[in-house]
């Protein structure tokens, strides 16, 4: 079971969580003038990474704010939580 | 290929089952072949043994990175069903069905296809409206379904608690009578059987580490043993398709999870079908051996670890329990996970790639297994002609850019 850090309300275990998909995917500021290669693109293809992986959590049964977790999908060990907003931590692939 | 019979079985017998020939060659693979399938599953190896058994290519290697049916199609639930929702799905599911009908007699290998029925749970009024319409939906498109009331179910699975003071109580189901379950690794070792006598090279141990793509075209894979020459690549990789699709600089729709299963003690038999439920989300079977098989949900988060977690085990527990009370004392032996690629919209993707020559069939999530006979046949056609059959044609990739999506979320049955 992972045991994850809210930024607000410290460690708690995974149940307390939902976990939101793939961080860092920019909603794009002028859609309209996108075609659809691109829309389709930012709506459903990701990354699905296999190793480091930026991802969205929530911590839907506590205080209910969203923040950001790297992750590794192969042992997952948690290797940064960090606030909305925040850049990607530097981390080894 | 030395034909299974009852003759070679008292023949054997009598040689004290010392001179059974191999079933497959394990060969080294060779330079060049006309076509690659990259992943020794069930869908891979189908797709090899269509290639040359329908389209007459039998210059063909099919690459496992690790031993053939270790993926997925050992670690499914075995179920087999068509009762999808939209005509597309109704049609490519039955498309498999029918082959599964004739499978163990095609491949000379016995895939003991049960088709003891498989019924979907309801378990409040919007549940049933929502199942019935899909009866109706299956009906039209010629699938077989039927409602089947509290005392038919009875009938059906006396195990069932259809007690009305439960959580979530019955209200009825849905049956699909031509749905059963097959034995998951007979299936891969009857496609490669029959493969491999048709001249596929079956090369095990063998990772794909890139590919070679020139001007827009491959030309080759790169392999942990060596690089191979080929035209035509198809990959049937499941969970770690995104994986092989970046080594070609594709991006797909996948998100990969742990899909959990477990199974109990061997029993006598108390199970004579198959029973899911969408609503507590719980599904189980009896295996031929007595073992109860149980399948759980996915884990919420992106994993390529083959385990899951206790949370999700636990839910689907407290719903076995509730749902068939037997159980409350028996006893898991064997818990695991597979790895399943999960689509936006529940359904596949069997689709030519912006790279010419390579093809992708992906997508299956939670539901491959009862696919398998069909997803390789339709593939086997849409590398061989290098277009899409009539019944793949509608899950191209193409469809998450012009938004023609087949959304089968409530009939994939498992929650994602």
């Amino acid at each position: 079971m992972l045991q994850l850090d809210c930024p607000w309300c410290g460690s708690r275990s995974e149940e307390e969580f939902s976990c939101g998909g793939e961080g860092h995917i920019v909603r794009p500021t002028k859609s309209e003038d996108m075609d659809d290669a691109a829309w389709g693109d930012y709506v459903f293809m990701r990354s699905n990474q296999k190793g480091v992986f930026f991802e969205r959590w929530r911590h839907a049964l506590g205080c209910g704010r969203w923040f950001n977790v790297a992750r590794s999908t192969i042992s997952h060990d948690i290797l940064a939580v960090y606030r909305v907003g925040d850049a990607k931590p530097e981390l080894p692939e | 290929m030395a034909n299974y019979s009852i003759f070679a079985l008292a023949r054997n017998a009598l040689q004290r089952h010392q001179r059974w020939p191999q079933a497959w060659r394990s060969p080294q693979p060779r330079p060049s072949y006309d076509a690659v399938i990259v992943g020794g599953g069930g869908h891979g190896l189908a797709t090899a043994y269509y290639l040359a058994k329908v389209h007459g290519m039998r210059d063909i290697a099919v690459l496992e990175k690790g031993w053939i049916g270790g993926g997925n199609t050992g670690r499914n639930t075995t179920i087999v069903r068509s009762n999808y929702l939209y005509p597309e799905s109704a049609a490519i599911y039955d498309h498999a069905l029918k082959l599964w009908e004739g499978l163990s007699q095609e491949l000379n290998f016995n895939v003991m296809f049960s088709p003891r029925g498989v019924i979907n749970l309801a378990h409040d009024p919007g549940e049933e409206r929502e199942l019935r319409r899909r009866i109706y939906a299956n009906q039209l498109a010629g699938v077989d379904a039927e409602w089947v009331g509290p005392s038919q179910l009875a009938e059906l699975c006396p195990i069932l608690n259809l007690d009305q003071n439960i959580r979530y109580p019955v209200v009825g189901g849905t049956l699909q009578r031509r749905a059963g379950v097959a034995r998951h690794d007979a299936v891969a070792w009857g496609y490669a059987r029959g493969a491999d006598s048709l001249g596929v090279d079956i090369i095990q141990n063998c990772e794909v580490t890139g590919f070679d793509i020139q001007d827009g075209r491959i030309e080759g894979v790169k392999t942990s043993l060596g690089d191979i020459r080929t035209a035509k690549v198809g990959v049937v990789a499941a969970g770690h398709s995104s994986v092989l699709a970046a080594m070609a600089g594709i991006r797909l729709p996948l998100d990969s999870h742990p899909l959990q299963a477990l199974v109990s003690e061997p029993v006598k038999p108390v199970m004579p079908t198959v029973i899911m439920s969408n609503k507590v989300h719980a599904y189980m079977s009896q295996s031929d051996k007595g073992e109860l098989v149980i399948g759980a949900g996915i884990d919420p988060y992106n994993s390529y670890a083959q385990r899951g977690s206790m949370p999700v085990i636990e839910e689907t527990i407290r719903a076995v329990v509730e749902l068939f009370p037997i159980t409350s004392r028996l006893k898991m032996m064997r818990q695991w996970a597979g790895i399943v690629d999960i689509c936006p919209d529940a359904s596949p993707i069997i689709s030519a790639t912006p790279v010419d020559g390579l093809y992708f069939n992906c997508g299956w999530g939670t539901g491959g297994f009862k696919a398998t006979p069909g997803s390789g046949h339709l593939f086997a056609h849409t590398l061989a002609k290098g277009e899409a059959h009539p019944i793949n044609a509608p899950f191209a990739l193409e469809r998450f850019y012009s938004g023609a999506l087949v959304a089968e979320h409530g009939a994939a049955a498992v929650a994602h």
